[in-house]
This record gives structure tokens, C-alpha cells and sequence, in this order.
């Protein structure tokens, strides 16, 4: 009788069994049994075991794909992160002024990403946008579609519009959240405003600031949709980034065997530094508690 | 070093204050002597951070003048006025060692490494951090933290006063009572005007010549201790100072005697001559330490009920019923405790008379 009710515990759990089945460990063994097999169509595979590792690995445009990514995201992180704590110093501290910026900054993240890249294909296209026509008005040659660079500028411009807002709301919360205290010893103490960031804000914010660089980080590893509907990955493949040479792989040429490959490698690498930063975020923590 | 004046200062949080009730700090003329060891004494919410917060510069007034000696300092920030303060929780600047915590007032002045390093020196000394000196600050105790704050507040020379907010709210018993008398010394020792904000009367009274005790705003005495026990000029210190506080009837003047509920306590005739010019209500009141208790009637004695004896060790505290009047008596070990009825007397010298809360004198 005990043993039979014990056993009807299991039915409690199997909606979570369900659900985490579904939604990761069917689609990732789908993607492991993919990559290790040359698919033709419906009923017509091979097993062709680590072959498509040893081609991905090898891929010049794979490892092109991937330094392109690691400029882009340490980009990111060098213009996002200053430029964040910049707009969360210049932020009012009380009044409507607060509200009207948590507003403003709110904006660009409540805006659906694809949506994003849209508006910035119509704001800077060097025929009709308005920032694009206007530039190159002034004399200044500029077209993301043809010029490599211009593309990179514009992708990037698009990337700190859209997230430099998030890092500005976490290093505003965890400036305000330094007692008024410090602000008036430092005073007392006569402190530069200089010294009163370097000795308190920015030892205060270390918290927060490791959070916005984390989240950052690994969004701009994986960002997609963005680019994607900005350049296309282009021109050539100047702005392909990891996820967009996925998708072309898998869908583009629908070599489903090597795009699984690919996957699973590109997993393992947002893995690994998954790993790096939880590892520095436990330092930070035992930093502050010690 | 300097004296202290406050003039006609008023200070509101609200943008445009009308009622007075809307003043945190209510017209305070005051006078901080050179070298004086000041107590602010006085309930959460009278004030008292306050003043300080105008004393120092981080608040300017609403309304009136801040001197140093005859330096209008009204409207200087703290950078530019030349005092130290010491806040109730520890502030420390976490990446820093404590030396460079300890360093920090002096180096933003621009003094030289040779001065700065004696002077963290004497200090560290002083509040015993020298072991802790090459630290990190933010791994220390709270205690530790703390005495990290009293050394900033300590360790410029020159300072016009130093101030203290509440400071060892944090910090254990035993040591809170070992760093008093460490600042007791060095105010000995340098002469430096102190001012200690505490809502402790024990730290109050022990640590300062003078204290001001504060209420709703206002500086209701200025005093020794001394003073502020045997002379409150106003109900509230009789009530907030001494334990247990000062006991209080309500009475009307006729004569030269106060009378409550069909008693009569007599009064000197000065006091009762001032009484009659002014507005009532009339209080009498008495420390428990100084009302007498007989077990037998006698002249100027009153009936009363004994209702309840606490043994407090070395006293003894007596709740007594006069009339409609709940009183309190504080009765040395050795003397015997009446029960049931008693009498007691009030000694005229110790029997205050208040008018609408201010002492008649």
C-alpha cells in the first residue's frame, strides 16, 4: 500500500519531465542525431559519425564567422558599458526627470528585435533614410548595403541604440542604491567628483556592472535577428556573425548535418564562457563578502 | 579651531513652507564655544541631524546665518568650511587600504606624503589600527569599520570641530564605552570643539561639559548635566533626562501654594510672584529621587497609596497614587520601603513649577 502511493508521486512530476523533454532534451538530441548523419531527404540518411565535426571545425568561413563574432561582442562590451554608467551619472535623481527617463530608456528594449533592424534599414538607407540621405548629403559617402565598414558602423550603432539603455538601468539602480551617507563623508572628506566615482560609485556598482557585461556578452555572442534583417549578414559576409552563418548553413543550403555539427559546437562555446563569467561573478560575490 | 554661531536658523525639507510645523529645525540661536565638548541630546525626529547637517555645510538653512568665529559660512559647502564629520553607519571607500581610507581627508587637501603619514600614524595609534593599517577596509568588523570613520573625522589637525552623528549606534557595548573615553581623551588632549549627537542620555552626560537637549525643533535648554537634572528648563528634559523621568501634576496657583485634587504643595514666594504673570496650565514637578516618603503624617505631607515596588539593585522605585496623580519615587537600598499607605513631601527646593511646559523662574 505505501510502496503503490510512493510510486503515484512520480505522476506529480511528470509535467516538469514532459515540458523540459519537449522544449530541450528532444530538439537537442534531435540536433545530436542530425549531426552525425548525411541527410538527403525523408528516409534517405547516412551515418557518417564525426565527419561533419571535422569539416565544421575546419571551415574557413566558420572561423572567420567566429573571430567576427568575438570583435563584435567585445565592441559591444567597450561601448555599451562606459556609455551606460555615463547616462546613469547624468540621470536625475528625483523629480519627474527620473520617470521621464526610465521611460526614454525603456523604450528601444520593449521594441521586438526584428522590428529594430527594420527601423534601422529605413533610417539609414543612403537613398531615402533620414539619417543615411543626410550624411550623404553632406558629402560624406555612406551605404551599409555596399560598404563593409559602413555596415559594421551601422550594425554597431544599432547594437548600442538598442542595448546600452539596459546596462544605463543597472548601473542607475545600483547607484542608487548607495546611501547618501558616502556622498556626504566624500564631501566632508573633500573629494573630487572624480574620487567620489572611482572610490565610491564605481566600487559600488562592481555588482551590477558584472551582471551588464555578462548579459551583455553573451546576448551580442548570440544576436540574430537584428543583423539579419539590417545587412543580411552582408556585404559579402562582412557582417555574418556565428547565428547568421547558421541559418544560412541550415536553411540557406539546408545542410541540415553540419548546421547540427555547428550547433553543437557553437553550444559548447556559449557554454564555456557561460561558465567563465559565472565563475567570475562567484569571485565578485566572495569579494564583497569577505 | 573656532567658535561656532548659529543665528536665528531655520530649516524646512518642504520647498515652501508655511505652517511652523513644517520646520525640522525651529529658529536656533546657539553658541559652539572654541574647544568645547558639546552633547546634542534629544528623541529621533527633533532635529538634531539636522543642525549638524547645517553646522557642517552639507544642508544650507532655510533661514539664518552659520559663523566660524566672524566667517559667514551660510552658504560654503563642506570642502570649503574646514570640519570633519562622523556619520552614524561606517562609510569607507572599500577598494582602499586603511591607511588610504585614513589618508584620504589629508591627501585631497594636497598635504605632503611626510604629514600624511604621521599624522594616519598618530591616529591608527589613537584608535588602535596600527596592526590593521595595510588591510583591505572592506574586510574588516563593523567595529572596525567604524573606528575607520573616527579616524577620517579625527586626523586633520585644523578642523574648526568635529561632529558626530550618532556614531557608536553600531558598534559593541563594551568598546562603545572604551572609545567614548577614547574621545574624551583626545578632546582633552587637543582641545578640538566636539559636537556628539546621541539620543542616549547616559552617553550624552558622561561625554560632554555641556549638553543641548533638543525637542521638536527647538534647543528647549542648554546646560551641564548637572543643570539639565537639578534645573530643567523645560518638562521635556525633566521627562527625557534621568531615569525615571520627572514626575508631573497638573495643579492650579492659589496663593503662594499650588493646589491638585483638594492638596496643597507650597511655594517659595519668587516663584509664585513670576507664576502669576504668566498663562497657565500650571504643572508641578519633582524627581523621583528627591520627593520624600514618611510612614506617618506630618507637616506638608501628603497621603498616598503605595501601588508598586520594582527593585532596580541599587534603588528602589516606588509608583505611589496622590489623589488622581500616579507618581514615581526613587528610594536609596538602605531606606525601608512603606507599604500599603505612606506620606510623602516635596522639598521646596526641588519642587518645580511649569507653565505651559517651560519652568517658572
Amino acid at each position: 500500500m505505501d510502496k503503490w502511493e510512493s510510486n503515484r508521486a512520480w505522476f506529480l512530476i511528470l509535467p516538469v519531465f514532459v515540458i523540459v523533454a519537449f522544449s530541450a532534451i528532444i530538439p537537442l538530441m534531435t540536433v545530436v542525431n542530425y549531426s552525425v548523419q548525411d541527410i538527403f531527404g525523408p528516409g534517405q540518411r547516412f551515418f557518417v559519425g564525426m565527419e561533419w565535426f571535422r569539416e565544421v571545425i575546419h571551415d574557413e568561413r566558420l572561423h572567420n564567422a567566429l573571430v567576427r563574432q568575438l570583435a563584435f561582442s567585445c565592441m559591444v562590451l567597450l561601448l555599451e558599458i562606459p556609455l551606460g554608467v555615463l547616462i546613469a551619472l547624468a540621470m536625475p535623481k528625483k523629480g519627474w526627470g527620473v520617470a521621464a527617463c526610465l521611460v526614454l530608456l525603456a523604450l528601444p528594449l520593449l521594441i521586438p528585435w526584428n522590428v529594430i533592424g527594420t527601423i534601422w534599414i529605413t533610417f539609414t538607407r543612403p537613398d531615402i533614410g533620414l539619417l543615411g540621405k543626410t550624411i550623404n548629403d553632406m558629402g560624406i559617402a555612406f551605404d551599409h548595403t555596399a560598404r563593409p565598414l559602413d555596415a559594421w558602423i551601422t550594425v554597431m550603432a544599432m547594437e548600442v541604440w538598442h542595448w546600452t539603455p539596459l546596462v544605463a538601468l543597472l548601473a542607475y539602480a545600483g547607484l542608487r542604491a548607495i546611501p547618501d551617507a558616502y556622498y556626504q563623508a566624500a564631501k566632508i572628506d573633500g573629494a573630487s567628483s572624480w574620487a567620489v566615482f572611482r572610490h565610491i560609485q564605481l566600487p559600488k556598482m562592481r555588482g551590477v556592472l558584472t551582471i551588464a557585461v555578462l548579459l551583455r556578452f553573451m546576448d551580442s555572442f548570440l544576436i540574430y535577428a537584428e543583423p539579419f534583417v539590417l545587412t543580411g549578414g552582408g556585404p559579402g559576409d562582412t557582417t555574418t556573425f556565428l547565428s547568421i552563418y547558421l541559418v544560412k548553413i541550415a536553411v540557406g543550403q539546408f545542410d541540415l548535418g553540419p548546421a547540427a555539427a555547428f550547433s553543437l559546437i557553437y553550444f559548447l562555446i556559449v557554454l564555456l564562457f557561460c561558465w567563465l563569467f559565472y565563475q567570475a561573478l562567484q569571485n565578485v560575490g566572495t569579494g564583497e563578502s569577505k | 579651531m573656532a567658535r561656532i554661531t548659529l543665528q536665528e536658523v531655520a530649516h524646512s525639507y518642504r520647498r515652501h513652507p508655511k505652517d511652523p510645523s513644517d520646520y525640522a529645525l525651529k529658529n536656533i540661536d546657539t553658541v559652539w564655544e572654541d574647544g568645547g565638548a558639546y552633547a546634542l541630546l534629544g528623541p529621533s525626529g527633533c532635529g538634531k541631524t539636522t543642525m549638524l547637517n547645517i553646522i557642517s555645510g552639507l544642508l544650507t538653512p532655510t533661514r539664518g546665518r552659520v559663523l566660524y568665529d566672524d566667517r559667514d559660512v551660510t552658504r560654503l559647502p563642506p570642502e570649503q568650511r574646514n570640519i570633519a564629520q562622523v556619520f552614524q553607519f561606517p562609510v569607507l571607500y572599500d577598494t582602499m587600504s586603511v591607511f588610504d581610507n585614513l589618508a584620504f581627508p589629508l591627501r585631497n587637501r594636497g598635504l605632503d606624503p611626510q604629514t600624511v603619514r604621521r599624522r594616519v600614524q598618530e591616529v591608527a595609534e589613537v584608535l588602535d589600527l596600527t596592526a590593521d593599517l595595510k588591510k583591505k577596509a572592506a574586510g574588516l568588523s563593523a567595529d572596525a569599520k567604524q573606528k575607520i570613520s573616527l579616524g577620517r573625522g579625527l586626523v586633520r589637525e585644523d578642523v574648526a570641530a568635529i561632529l558626530f552623528d550618532e556614531p557608536l549606534t553600531v558598534i559593541d557595548p563594551h568598546l562603545k564605552w572604551h572609545l567614548r573615553r577614547k574621545l574624551k581623551e583626545i578632546h582633552e588632549r587637543l582641545r578640538l570643539t566636539l559636537i556628539y549627537v546621541t539620543h542616549d542620555q547616559v552617553e550624552a552626560l558622561t561625554f560632554a561639559d555641556k549638553v543641548l537637549v533638543m525637542y521638536e525643533g527647538e534647543v528647549v535648554q542648554m546646560g551641564t548635566p548637572t543643570e539639565l537634572f537639578e534645573e530643567p528648563r523645560h518638562k521635556f528634559v525633566g521627562y527625557f533626562i534621568g531615569s525615571p523621568g520627572m514626575n508631573f501634576i497638573p495643579c492650579k496657583l492659589d496663593g503662594a501654594r499650588a493646589v491638585f485634587d483638594g492638596a496643597a504643595v507650597p511655594l517659595d514666594e519668587e516663584t509664585a510672584r513670576r507664576a502669576r504673570e504668566k498663562e497657565g496650565p500650571f504643572e508641578l514637578g519633582i524627581r523621583p529621587m528627591y520627593l520624600e516618603v514618611h510612614d506617618s503624617p506630618g507637616d506638608d505631607r501628603l497621603p498616598v497609596k503605595v501601588l508598586k515596588v520594582e527593585d532596580q539593585g541599587i534603588f528602589r522605585i516606588l509608583t505611589v497614587q496622590l489623589a488622581s496623580n500616579t507618581l514615581k519615587v526613587r528610594l536609596p537600598e538602605e531606606k525601608p520601603v512603606p507599604s500599603g499607605n505612606a506620606w510623602v513631601r516635596f522639598p521646596r527646593r526641588w519642587t518645580k513649577l511649569y507653565a505651559n511646559g517651560r519652568l517658572v523662574a
